[in-house]
């Protein structure tokens, strides 16, 4: 089984100038042990799939439907009680920005502790001490002096380490990482993803990366999910994304990065902007951007089609090309 | 393709802030340290490095946003040294800049952000032509006509980019500073904004100092690049030559810690990693500034600077010990 198994999930935020569908039936499962990454552009969406994980939504923000197991355990409908368990001690999040999500009038420490005295039965000493052990763990240099400093005292690097302290405190068995380091330079951004990755391998738990890199996204992940506007729209390994890539999007995006290949030459955007959730597309979300589109794309939405069993895209043209496959198979037809 | 005589010359620039350090105490704080190079007409340098290592300083100081504590600025073989030079100077250099969110005035409609340098510079005379110079510069940015009349929140951050951009053009300048101009956006928004900052330049003629941190960025758009750390610039190259042969031990860091988009590399990839911050630039390191995270570092590192010399023809590298790691 897996140990997080997300159904069908649709969340909403109810605003004066309309519903915003912000998650529009997302589906997908995380093994034990293993890297998703989740990537797309702002506002497609990824950020308040985790955050309907872990219900920690805005008020103007609610679940409509769908299903989120963990362990076998139904989180949707649970009670606060049931969430407390969850959050910190189960999962837990790490920001993007790690200047806002600490605390500036108090110390380091008293941070630290916080968390570990309300998820543990720890006493104080002992929570001192686990505290102090997680930030070795971190490579944070100087513990015991840290322990008593304050955010601002802090670079960037070090407060995102903190954050990852705390996180992993309890033992998690996920981590969600939201852009854990965007807000980092790329030499800090290097320091804290092999952090994160060899933290990974040692604690055996899952982590959830959610990225608008793909470069990231290479380098750490064993699954991918790419979303727009809410829904996925190719999802497989790592591997089966990069270099067989079957939606339009996702062709777009990685055809649109500078590299090797295209110095020198134009590149290829991607036309038009992102779609306006207000105004949702009737077929396609891509359709209105996509230079592929038929007639079938702007009328109606794409099922989720298997590309091979590491792999699934929801486009029109993976399903003709399917159906084609399928007919030239059979020479009656 | 862009003729060899320089355009903008920067002779070891230098903008040192004031911090207050104690009620009556203030100490400075280099923020740029000494930075010279040249760039020719037509050409676009890229200017790299991470935050607080004074890129943007840099860009900001050429312009005389911020009055240089020392240093020479010359623009077409003149000196830009009194306030005459400097208003005569900013018709012809123009800035881009990063969040197109908070560069934009959000009470003015797009006509008149894209007029008022026009309206600053009585660049017009008469309304109609005034319109037309409006029109014309959309026109070059990809934006309608219909979209002049409304207001800067009504767009996505493309195409406010776009609009930022078009007002940098209203002067018809031969000098741009871009500031991060494609970090805010998003991924599938940064190239066509970046296909269009090398259209202009095609069309205009146009001179671009191109600051930001995305190396992948900088590397497809620049002709050379300068690396900076620390207000100092430690090395400047043909953009093809830093990215095959960085000499410069940050340089190497600083290249290998992009994250490729291709699995497989990013799995065989010798990352280098470099330990520890940058330094605060209140207290830069003596001598070398990257002698802290420098495995290479000696007692000489410590001691005196690191000369900015040629090594081979236009790769330009400040460390002492160049010869012995790349040999």
């Amino acid at each position: 089984m897996a140990l997080l198994e997300v159904r069908d999930l649709h969340t909403s935020f109810f605003t004066d100038a309309g519903e915003v569908k912000a998650v529009n039936g997302v589906s997908f499962s995380l093994e034990k042990g293993k890297i998703l990454g989740i990537v797309g552009e702002s506002g497609s969406g990824k950020s308040v799939t985790s955050y309907s994980i872990m219900q920690i939504l805005s008020k103007a923000g609610k679940i409509v439907s769908g299903s989120i197991k963990l362990d076998g355990q139904e989180l949707i409908g649970a009670n606060e009680k049931v969430m407390k368990t969850v959050r910190g001690n189960k999962i837990s999040i790490i920001f993007q920005d790690p200047m806002t999500s600490l605390n500036p009038t108090y110390t380091i420490g008293k941070q630290l502790m916080e968390a570990i005295l309300l998820h543990t039965d720890r006493d104080k000493k002992q929570a001192h001490a686990r505290a102090v052990e997680m930030l070795k763990l971190v490579n944070v240099n100087e513990p015991e002096k840290r322990m008593k400093q304050y955010p601002f005292e802090l670079s960037g690097g070090m407060r995102q380490r903190v954050m990852i302290a705390m996180a992993l405190a309890c033992e998690p068995d996920i981590l969600i990482a939201d852009e854990p380091t965007t807000a980092l330079d790329v030499t800090i951004q290097a320091q804290i993803l092999e952090l994160m990755k060899s933290l990974q391998k040692e604690l055996g738990m899952a982590i959830i990366l959610i990225t608008h890199d793909l470069g990231v996204v290479a380098q750490m992940c064993d699954e991918v999910i790419v979303m727009y506007a809410g829904s996925i729209c190719e999802q497989g390994t790592a591997d089966e994304i990069f270099y067989n890539p079957c939606h339009e999007y996702t062709k777009g995006l990685l055809k649109s990065l500078p590299g090797k290949e295209n110095t020198g030459k134009r590149l290829e955007p991607i036309n038009g902007s992102p779609v306006d959730l207000l105004n949702m597309p009737k077929g396609c979300a891509f359709a209105p951007r996509c230079n592929a589109a038929m007639k079938i794309c702007i009328k109606n939405k794409p099922d989720t089609i298997a590309v091979n069993n590491n792999h699934h895209a929801r486009c029109w043209i993976n399903v003709k090309n399917s159906l084609t496959a399928l007919q030239g198979g059979d020479s009656s037809a | 393709m862009h003729n060899k005589s320089p355009l903008i010359e920067v002779k070891n620039l230098k903008k040192y802030f004031d911090i207050n350090v104690g009620m009556f105490r203030s100490k400075p704080l280099k923020a740029v340290d000494g930075v010279s190079f040249s760039i020719n007409k037509g050409e676009t340098l890229g200017l790299v490095g991470e935050s607080g290592c004074g890129k943007t300083t840099v860009g900001r100081t050429i312009l005389h946003l911020y009055t240089p504590t020392d240093g020479e600025i010359w623009y077409n073989g003149k000196q830009i040294k009194n306030k005459t030079d400097i208003r005569e100077f900013r018709k012809k250099a123009t800035m881009v800049f990063q969040d197109p969110y908070s560069s934009l005035d959000p009470r003015m409609t797009v006509s008149d952000i894209i007029g008022e340098p026009l309206d600053i510079n009585k660049m017009y005379s008469s309304k109609k032509e005034r319109r037309e110079r409006i029109l014309e510069l959309m026109n070059h940015v990809g934006l309608n006509s219909e979209h002049a009349s409304r207001y800067a929140h009504e767009f996505s951050g493309g195409q406010r980019q776009r609009i930022g951009i078009a007002r940098s053009l209203a002067v018809n300048p031969d000098f741009i500073v871009c500031d991060e101009p494609v970090s805010a956006l998003d991924v599938s928004i940064q190239a066509q904004v970046i296909n269009m900052f090398e259209d202009l330049q095609q069309k205009l003629g146009l001179t671009y100092l191109f600051i930001a941190h995305d190396l992948l960025v900088v590397r497809h758009i620049s002709d050379r690049i300068a690396v900076m750390y620390l207000g100092k610039i430690v090395e400047l190259a043909d953009a093809a030559e830093i990215y095959e042969r960085p000499l410069h031990p940050y340089s190497k860091a600083l290249l290998s810690a992009v994250p490729v988009p291709d699995p497989k590399l990013a799995r065989t990839n010798n990352r280098i990693m470099l330990s520890g911050d940058i330094p605060s630039p209140l207290n830069a390191p003596s001598g070398c500034p990257f002698r802290t995270r420098c495995e290479y570092a000696t007692e000489q590192c410590a001691l005196e600077p690191p000369e900015f010399k040629q090594v081979s023809k236009g790769h330009f590298v400040a460390c002492h010990k160049v010869e012995e790691i790349n040999s």
